[in-house]
């Protein structure tokens, strides 16, 4: 036996799983109550104590750990134009798992930087114009920045013949350089940014948010967790040289506040005759819907999605649905017991949520006439032919009707353009164990993905 | 010479357009000659050209049109430069920007009514492009 030992501090719960590297499975899991005004530690401990009543005592040979805790990693960025390399900017943050507060395009005024000062973030990208291109936005913010006197570290990664520049007017600020994460015109380079985010990350935050402690106990980097379950995905879903992925998939995460969703899937168009517009995007993509979430952002699922159709699927009138959802935000922590009418607000929320979030990741596709005959135009990435959908998230494994609810990330005729998969096989984190294994993937990746395979539920098609 | 630095294009067929042939080859051409080319391929709108250029920096923007919609695609281009801060900036425009038998000069004269330094007709070769750029951006000095 070879247990070991994940850890995922979460910002309300701290989750452990303890594994078994010989016989690759699940020796348990808990989760235990945690404040950001207590000591981080005083979760870990109260959490160990349950664990070790269901697996009896362990050995741990190795300590891995993700942190969303105190707000999870917190961004602003700022970038010249915004659909490119704000774009990019953006692209970068959320890949290497980062909740982005503040997102500026063109030159800052003094007004964004009482909300940057305000904002406090934990990093700052700065980023505009493509290799010896525009430099005069990048100069300028990093001016305006310099004068804020930031006590947050910022990370530079525009138009390469202005970096050195940057870093000199930010002379007495934390600064670090990276190539430009758009070098060429459509071109992205997001990589390098985003292992210089994590490992800012690793070194300042974990330190400020009262981690340091917990560091001493693990045995390799702590990553966000957002970038955990991104490493899980991109693993499940390209495989190892060992063990074969599941393929091109698109990953839900639905929570309290947020929902995230995953897609790993080139995403080009399919057909000759249509053409693609904007920045490619990378394989492995990571958004947040920061309205839309079962809780504290409920409300965001029925502006998005309208009353009317909550009301639809959960079979209520829509006072009665307005009249929940006012009560679901003043109890966060509120889940339904067994069937009634909260579970079938839930199963509408859910669904709302999903569809909303997959239909803001995924690409859409327009159709024109040309002179040439009808043409379309795509825009983002086409999921049209993923096969597979991965749900997680407290809210989605806590119901029964998780599958119908992942079905609404499937491609509908209500809305044509959007090009979600169109049939898929539903993966169901019901263990909760993809940030865990995100955490194995870097050194242990064929045990990792054998035991996602065989944790999680799966269903047939879904159409 | 790779001292100076290479002066930035933005090129693409403008409109509802699809023809990428001649896209294909004036990216070479103008690669060949030297400029550094942003190409953003066909049905292409005002507004990414623009955005284009001021990431890239760009000398100038090339515009195709190769179905006759060119002047109701082209219009309000110089405008709209001018309101996102590339004042000045040279704008060419070529191939088969009219439809009809029209003397040339009198569409000439509406594309640089329009705001656009030079409007080339149907067959004009990537050579009378690259003398007009060269001219237009002040490169008769560097010889290649």
């Amino acid at each position: 036996m070879r247990p070991v030992l994940l850890i995922d501090f979460g910002s309300t719960y701290t989750k452990l799983t303890a594994v078994d590297l010989d016989a690759e499975a699940v020796l348990g899991t808990a989760a235990s109550y945690t404040t950001v005004q207590t000591d981080i530690n005083e979760g870990l401990t109260k959490g160990l104590a349950l664990l070790e009543e269901k697996t009896g005592k362990l050995e741990y040979t190795e300590t891995f750990a993700c942190s969303s805790a105190a707000g999870g990693l917190r961004m602003v960025t700022s970038g010249l134009v915004p659909e490119l390399t704000s774009e990019a900017a953006k692209l970068a943050s959320l890949g290497a798992g980062a909740k982005i507060i503040g997102l500026y395009s063109f030159e800052m005024t003094e007004d964004d930087l009482e909300d940057i000062r305000a904002a406090k973030p934990d990093i700052f990208l700065l980023v505009g114009g493509t290799d010896g291109g525009n430099k005069d936005c990048v100069l300028h913010n990093a001016r305006m920045l310099a004068a804020l006197r930031p006590a947050f570290p910022i990370v530079v990664a525009g138009n390469r013949a202005a970096s050195r520049e940057c870093e000199r007017i930010l002379e007495g600020c934390e600064v670090h350089v990276c190539p430009n994460v758009m070098p060429k015109f459509g071109v992205l380079n997001i990589e390098p940014t985003q292992s210089k985010i994590r490992e800012i990350f690793l070194g300042r935050i974990v330190q400020a948010k009262g981690l340091s402690q917990v560091s001493g106990l693990l045995s390799d980097i702590l990553m966000p967790t957002p970038s955990a379950v991104l490493q899980a995905m991109e693993l499940l879903s390209k495989g190892c040289e060992e063990e074969r992925g599941i393929g091109d998939l698109v990953g839900v995460d639905v929570g309290g506040a947020t929902t995230d969703v995953y897609s790993m899937a080139d995403g080009m168009p399919e057909q000759m005759n249509t053409v693609y517009k904007g920045l490619p995007e990378p394989f492995g993509k990571r958004t947040v819907e920061g309205d839309i979430g079962m809780r504290y952002s409920v409300k965001g699922i029925l502006e998005a999605a309208g009353t009317a159709r909550a009301a639809e699927l959960s079979g209520l009138s829509e006072a009665r649905v307005e009249e929940l959802v006012a009560w679901l935000r003043e109890h966060t922590d509120s889940v339904p017991e067994g069937p009634g009418e909260m579970e079938d607000l839930d199963y509408a929320l859910a669904s709302l949520a999903v569809e909303t979030a997959v239909a803001r990741h995924a690409g859409t596709i327009e159709e024109t006439f040309t002179m040439m005959g009808r043409t379309y135009v795509q825009t983002g990435k086409n999921l049209t032919n993923v096969k597979q959908i991965v749900v997680t998230g407290g809210s989605l494994i806590h119901t029964r009707r998780v599958v119908e609810i992942a079905r609404h990330a499937l491609w509908s005729a209500a809305q044509p353009a959007s090009l979600r998969p169109r049939e898929a096989d539903v993966w169901v984190d019901r263990t909760y164990i993809l940030a865990a294994m995100g955490l194995l993937a870097g050194r242990y990746p064929a045990q990792a993905l054998r035991m996602m395979k065989k944790e999680m539920e799966k269903h047939g098609h879904s159409k | 010479m790779d001292s100076v630095k290479k002066k930035v294009l933005v090129i693409g067929v403008i409109g509802a357009d699809v023809h990428a042939v001649g896209n294909k080859i004036l990216y070479h051409a103008f690669t060949e000659a030297g400029f550094d080319v942003v190409n953003l391929g066909v049905m292409v709108s005002q507004e990414e050209y623009i955005a284009a250029a001021i990431e890239s920096n760009a000398d100038a923007i090339v515009v195709s049109s190769l179905y006759g919609q060119g002047e109701l695609d082209c219009r309000g281009m110089r405008q709209k430069c001018d309101e996102a801060g590339l004042k000045g900036i040279p704008l060419l425009v070529g191939g088969n920007i009219v439809i009809g038998k029209q003397k040339f000069e009198d569409v000439e004269k509406r594309f640089k009514d329009m705001g656009f330094d030079r409007a080339f007709p149907p067959n004009t070769t990537p050579e009378t492009t690259i003398e007009a750029l060269r001219e237009l951006l002040h490169m008769d000095g560097d010889a290649q």
